[in-house]
């Protein structure tokens, strides 16, 4: 093969795959138009409920009228942000104090085991994630967590079965946290050694030594770490859909403790479910309204996380 | 001269000494760092606890409901999962799926990988190219599967599934549309392998290549990709394990049906235009949230698919080892 016909070859693979991109983003916006034009702004707040809209659509059939495409999404959103931001916040405090012990205090020994242990947790699929939480976790939390009084006192709302809010943010915070942990030890090995052991000569301690001159120099990573996770966790349906209880009701925090219970079902979670009926074009539309929401805000974080570890890398290199 | 050294170290052993002296700084230490030491050494054992405990418990059910009889016997269509068939399909649906995206994955992040390091002109492009290999990777797989169902419900991909019959649109749900959708799973993971590796091949290696009389074609086939194959590996086997993993794709796109169904009376194409299941829709049918609900099988199916998983992760490193072994002689 010459050498201009090879270039051209290699060029149009990566070129097929910004194609691809541009499609994906294309086919979702066109397919989910529909639901933005009759909903307007409206789309994104509340008012009723989501669960008995998404019915509704699927009812009206294959020639919908305007008022099928009625929704109002915002249980839906609320559930994504809440499981997003509680996981990724329990998350990287997890992660800061795990890649501490993973590279500055583990003996050689257990570092040997730990690294492999983090990267298994992080390849583990999440069905596998979702099978334990719904066959484990939430019927040890139906059982032994809820009380039968908190149950009663908010029966004529919801009823609290034992998936919710708790197992879905604890599943999925296990889930997110390797990949900060990874990110994060990366940057802690990346501190120059130098640096510690001057805090070190002044006579501060080993752990302050850590926290002041290494966890503050790579505060761009952990920031970083949090947004490419929380691209991660919009996005996670499968599990989510397992253990959230898959109800669209937006759990209430100032019902104390009880909010921890509560169901609830995030956007992605409602993708994968809803796809069985997609044929009824009013639903359709949703779901793929629904679908391009996520993968705008997915790719909003993704892309600002890799802007700022980008900009943290010029920074150590200086 | 002497009560000096005799005071000072030599007569401790050293090992004594040292452990001595970090209780001894750690007594100084304020109550706040104690605890964030504390805390993190219960993270990390945490960790390890929490695996353990995963890994322990799913073999434990597996070895409690897997059966040679389960592996190598097809499921079947009943009213009560928990009594009738096995997972043999769902374990050949897993094979395939695979299979498919890997032979698309491979040669489309191996060239975008070989374009963008050896080529790369003009720069914008390569920088387009780039960014978009970042997007894929971060974007949800559940978007990317509602994008691929979007596409192979057209009608001119009718060929990719089946149609049915008096215009009722396309059903876009077969092996060669799950598969070539989970392509774009494995595909950072293979491109960000390769490049990097290309990177890593030191200049004057493709300067005497080029030196012999090579063109820039034959330096890529006859030096550059025998060098970087083992990281082409490293890359396509974590490839493999995030298509096996992933779930979201196989319920959108493969149609969720327990046996593998042809689309069509052509032997071999019809299997790849039929739909199927793999383990992971298998797991996700089978646990209490899906129809099927047959803890039991789920349980076998997830195991299976665990040791999958954890092989491929053991595939990976030890390419790695090997290769750490082999880096001298480059």
């Amino acid at each position: 093969m010459s050498d201009h016909r090879a270039e051209r070859l290699l060029g149009a693979a990566a070129v097929a795959v910004v194609l691809t991109i541009v499609a994906m983003v294309a086919f979702i916006a066109i397919e989910a138009w529909p639901s933005f034009q009759h909903n307007g702004l409206a789309w994104f707040g509340s008012g009723g409920d989501v669960d008995e809209q998404l019915g509704d659509m699927v009812n009206a059939g294959a020639d919908p009228s305007p008022a099928a495409y009625h929704l109002r999404a915002w249980p839906l959103i609320y559930a994504t942000v809440l499981t997003t931001g509680l996981a990724v916040l329990i998350g990287v405090v997890v992660a800061v104090l795990a890649a501490i012990f993973v590279v500055e205090l583990a003996p050689p020994a257990l570092r040997a085991v730990v690294v492999p242990v983090v990267r298994l947790l992080a390849a583990v699929p999440s069905v596998i994630y979702g099978l334990v939480g719904i066959l484990v976790l939430v019927p040890f939390v139906n059982d032994h967590v809820i009380e039968e009084s908190q149950r009663q006192s908010v029966a004529y709302v919801v009823p609290l079965t034992g998936p919710g809010l708790l197992v879905s943010v604890v599943i999925l915070t296990l889930m997110i946290t390797p990949i900060m942990i990874a990110l994060i030890a990366d940057a802690l090995t990346a501190v120059p050694r130098g640096w510690r052991e001057g805090a070190l000569a002044l006579g501060v301690t080993r752990w302050r030594a850590v926290m002041s001159v290494s966890v503050r120099a790579i505060r761009p990573a952990i920031v970083a770490a949090a947004v490419l996770a929380s691209a991660r966790a919009l996005g996670e349906a499968i599990m989510l859909s397992m253990v959230s209880g898959s109800k669209g009701f937006s759990p209430q925090p100032w019902d104390g403790i009880i909010f921890l219970f509560e169901p609830l079902r995030p956007l992605a979670a409602t993708i994968a479910e809803q796809a069985e009926g997609i044929q009824a074009p009013a639903l359709r539309s949703s779901v793929y309204a629904m679908a391009l929401l996520l993968l705008l805000s997915a790719l909003a974080l993704s892309v600002g996380g890799s802007i700022i570890r980008r900009s943290m890398r010029l920074g150590a290199a200086r | 001269m002497s009560t000096v050294d005799a005071r000072s170290g030599p007569t401790r052993p050293p090992g004594r000494g040292r452990r001595e002296r970090l209780l001894g700084e750690l007594r100084l230490w304020r109550p706040l760092d104690l605890l964030g030491l504390a805390a993190a050494w219960f993270v990390g054992l945490l960790l390890c606890a929490i695996a353990a405990a995963l890994v322990l418990y799913m073999g434990y059910r597996g070895v409690q409901y897997l059966s040679l009889d389960l592996l190598i016997s097809r499921p079947e269509p009943s009213p009560d999962q928990s009594q009738s068939g096995g997972i043999l399909d769902p374990i050949l649906g897993t094979l395939l799926i695979i299979a498919i995206g890997t032979v698309i994955a491979v040669p489309i992040a191996v060239g975008a990988a070989l374009w963008i390091v050896e080529y790369g002109r003009p720069r914008w492009l390569a920088r387009v190219v780039e960014s978009a290999i970042e997007v894929i990777a971060g974007a949800p797989s559940i978007a990317i599967a509602i994008f691929g169902l979007a596409f192979f419900q057209m009608d001119f991909m009718a060929w990719a599934s089946f149609a049915a019959d008096g215009g009722g649109g396309v059903f876009g749900r077969s092996f060669i549309a799950a598969g070539s959708v989970m392509s774009l799973i494995a595909l950072p993971s293979i491109f960000a392998a390769t490049r990097e590796a290309l990177q890593s091949v030191p200049g004057h290696v493709r300067e005497a290549s080029y030196a012999l009389g090579k063109t820039r074609w034959a330096t890529i086939r006859r030096v550059l990709l025998p060098t970087v194959r083992p990281d082409i590996a490293t890359g396509t086997a974590l490839g493999m394990g995030r298509i096996a993993g992933d779930t979201a794709i196989i319920v959108l796109l493969l149609g969720a049906t327990l046996q593998l169904q042809s689309g069509s009376d052509v032997p071999g194409l019809g299997v790849l235009q039929g739909t199927g299941s793999t383990l992971t829709s298998y797991v996700y049918n089978n646990s209490p949230s899906g129809e099927g609900n047959a803890p039991e099988k789920a349980y076998a199916a997830a195991f299976v698919l665990m040791v999958l998983i954890v092989g491929l992760n053991l595939l990976v490193a030890w390419i790695g080892r090997r290769r750490a072994g082999s880096e001298l002689p480059r």
